[in-house]
């Protein structure tokens, strides 16, 4: 291979610093002051801090309230995660099949990506009107006094279907893409020696997709853990009250509408490690990954 | 083990292009059939509609006494043998091979005896374990083979199973592949672009052009008696040298100077199309007709004189022991060994 190299060592650096300086000023910088004053007690009128160590900690694991936004947390990751995981499997699936239609298909289900989750959560909004919401009224019509915004159960579906229906675009194009690169003749080889299309898809297909469906998963948790805030800040419409929020959605209430930065910034903290187990796990899995050449 | 009928045989698609034209052939228990032709004269569509890959437009086809139209791929008993070999790429070697087995229901005793025999034929045997990206070229070709005999099937199908080797793993992959279906016995259909391939593996051709069925014969039929002048240049390296001729007082008269004095065929044109093997002429003659060498290509077990005869370019074949330079060179064309088409229709006179 052809390598190209610099004469002086001043034009990469010149080159690299506007990006090193938005890393440091935007990402580290941040992150250096929330573990900092994660060990300190804020005033809530902003005049002082007092050193108190773990105690934002210890605190917060102590914290039934805490604890019950973790659990509904990641039961709403894995929900959100499985759901728009399936759901865009089987359309892209369908999708492949008719490749034809296939164009058409993909630029229709594009467009939902195109929106902002703040935007959707207002679409979701509308559907889930208490008044003329056309999935209220299903809901009711099934015998379930759906009441967003009131009721916990609720809300949480709302958010678990607004965030699900949100990510499915993503999900739907890459397995697409994935299903489009699995070579012609292995799926035909497929056809020959097993007549049932579901064993054909469990045997030869989904294996055949699986780091793409890795790639999704971790992109999808991710996704579910944290860039869901506009959803769910649109959904309980900032009154957290009775309704379930996410961890990164707590950082926010806590910390700017409780003033409890050293809280909030403990919390912070907690959620960077988090971030930091699951990238962690993600590249050792990666590089361990298959490439089937 | 089965005879196949395709019994005309056609597929249209939906934008109209007949890609084959109606085709009957019988292919008789046992059989190696080769179906060869340039690219996109249907031989690939028409193995794929063999498999089931592709509808059948018009006509029937049968494997043994079944019609087997509308029956799924892996209701038909075939195994097929892709080109770029199509092996399940997250499965080992053992699993790729005991995969259709175990979908048909095969116990794990069967499988697993089933596929030690086949690696023991195909030599395989220590690379069971295996995938497919952790094997060479021919192994992998090996793989897809065994894949194919494990399944014990009535009917082989080869869709350019050698392209993607090189040329010395061709030659001795194409010797294998003619040894094993002899010895299993198992009716093959075997597409290839390539005519040594075709010739050397057959035990009969089906020259393909355009869609339509050009001759069908035995490799020795099809190169001596060629019935058309797509097959006379599509069979045989160099192809045959065809030139335009006249029809003269019973004579031939070759366009240019060369007269020959050969019995015309009983057709009523005043012109002919006439063919001559580069291996059938020979050099040295009375000077009636002289070949101007151009450029002599060294085979090493013979040589190629490239040139032209009055006008046409021509090429002959000569033993490596004759003596060959550039130049007007005196040649003989054999009276016995001629071959008159149609200077239109190109057919067989």
């Amino acid at each position: 291979m052809k390598r190209a190299g610099f004469t002086t060592v001043w034009l990469p650096v010149a080159l690299l610093l506007p990006q090193l300086l938005i890393i440091a000023i935007f990402f580290y910088w941040p992150a250096a002051w929330a573990v900092q004053s994660s060990f300190y007690l804020q005033d809530p009128f902003g005049f002082g801090s007092t050193f108190v160590g773990f105690e934002n900690y210890t605190d917060l694991l102590q914290n039934v309230e805490y604890a019950k936004v973790a659990r509904f947390t990641v039961i709403y990751t894995v929900l959100v995660t499985f759901f728009s995981l399936a759901l865009a499997l089987l359309l892209a699936v369908k999708a492949d099949a008719v490749i034809r239609g296939a164009k058409t298909y993909r630029t229709l289900l594009m467009w939902v990506y195109a929106i902002a989750p703040p935007v959707a959560g207002f679409l979701g909004l509308m559907f889930f009107d208490q008044r003329n919401g056309p999935l209220t009224e299903m809901f009711q019509f099934f015998g379930w006094d759906f009441r967003l915004g009131a009721d916990f159960n609720s809300t949480a579906t709302a958010m678990v279907i607004v965030a699900v229906w949100k990510q499915i675009p993503v999900n739907f194009i890459f397995f697409l893409s994935g299903l489009q690169s699995i070579p012609k003749s292995v799926r035909e080889a497929a056809l020959i020696d097993n007549r049932s299309a579901t064993g054909r898809f469990w045997d030869v297909t989904f294996p055949l997709l699986a780091p793409t469906a890795f790639f999704l998963l971790i992109i999808n948790i991710t996704y579910s853990l944290f860039d869901t805030f506009g959803i769910v800040d649109t959904l309980v419409r900032s009154e957290p009250g009775n309704n379930p929020v996410t961890l990164v959605y707590k950082v926010f209430v806590d910390g700017f509408r409780g003033n409890d930065l050293g809280g909030s910034s403990a919390q912070s903290v907690i959620l960077m490690i988090l971030v930091l187990v699951l990238t962690i796990f993600q590249f050792r899995l990666i590089e361990r990954r298959i490439h089937y050449t | 083990m089965a005879q196949v009928t395709l019994d005309r045989v056609r597929k249209t698609y939906p934008n109209g292009h007949e890609a084959v034209q109606p085709c009957t052939v019988e292919i008789p228990d046992g059989e190696l059939v080769v179906l060869v032709g340039p690219s996109g004269c249907g031989k690939s569509t028409l193995l794929r509609m063999i498999a089931g890959l592709e509808d059948i437009t018009e006509g029937s086809l049968s494997i043994g006494p079944d019609v087997v139209n509308h029956k799924d791929p892996a209701d038909r008993n075939i195994a097929m043998v892709f080109q770029n070999y199509a092996l399940y790429p997250h499965m080992t070697v053992a699993k790729n091979m005991g995969y259709g087995l175990k979908n048909r229901g095969a116990s794990k005793a069967e499988i697993d005896q089933k596929v030690a025999e086949a690696a023991r034929i195909l030599n395989l045997g220590d690379y069971l374990d295996r995938r497919p990206s952790q094997l060479s070229g021919g192994q992998r070709q090996r793989v897809a083979m065994g894949r194919a005999i494990v399944r014990d099937p009535e009917l082989f199908l080869f869709d350019e199973p050698l392209s993607n080797l090189d040329a010395k793993l061709r030659n001795q992959m194409r010797i294998e592949i003619r040894a094993l279906q002899q010895r299993l016995g198992v009716t093959s259909v075997y597409v290839t672009h390539d005519q040594v391939e075709a010739m050397t593996m057959a035990d009969r051709i089906i020259v393909l052009n355009g869609g339509r069925v050009e001759q069908i014969g035995t490799p020795s039929e099809i190169y001596e008696r060629p019935a058309s002048t797509f097959v006379a240049g599509f069979m045989g390296a160099p192809p045959m040298n065809l030139m335009q001729a006249r029809v003269l007082n019973g004579a031939v008269q070759l366009d240019g100077t060369t007269k020959l004095t050969l019995a015309p065929p009983a057709v009523a044109t005043d012109t002919v199309l006439v063919g001559f093997r580069p291996e059938d002429v020979r050099l040295g003659g009375d000077g009636s007709a002289v070949l101007e060498v151009a450029i002599v290509e060294e085979l090493g077990a013979h040589r190629l004189l490239h040139g032209t005869l009055g006008g046409q370019s021509f090429s002959i074949s000569v033993g490596k022991d004759e003596t060959a330079q550039v130049g007007p060179q005196p040649i003989t064309l054999p009276q016995d060994r001629v071959h008159f088409f149609h200077p239109e229709r190109g057919t067989r006179l």
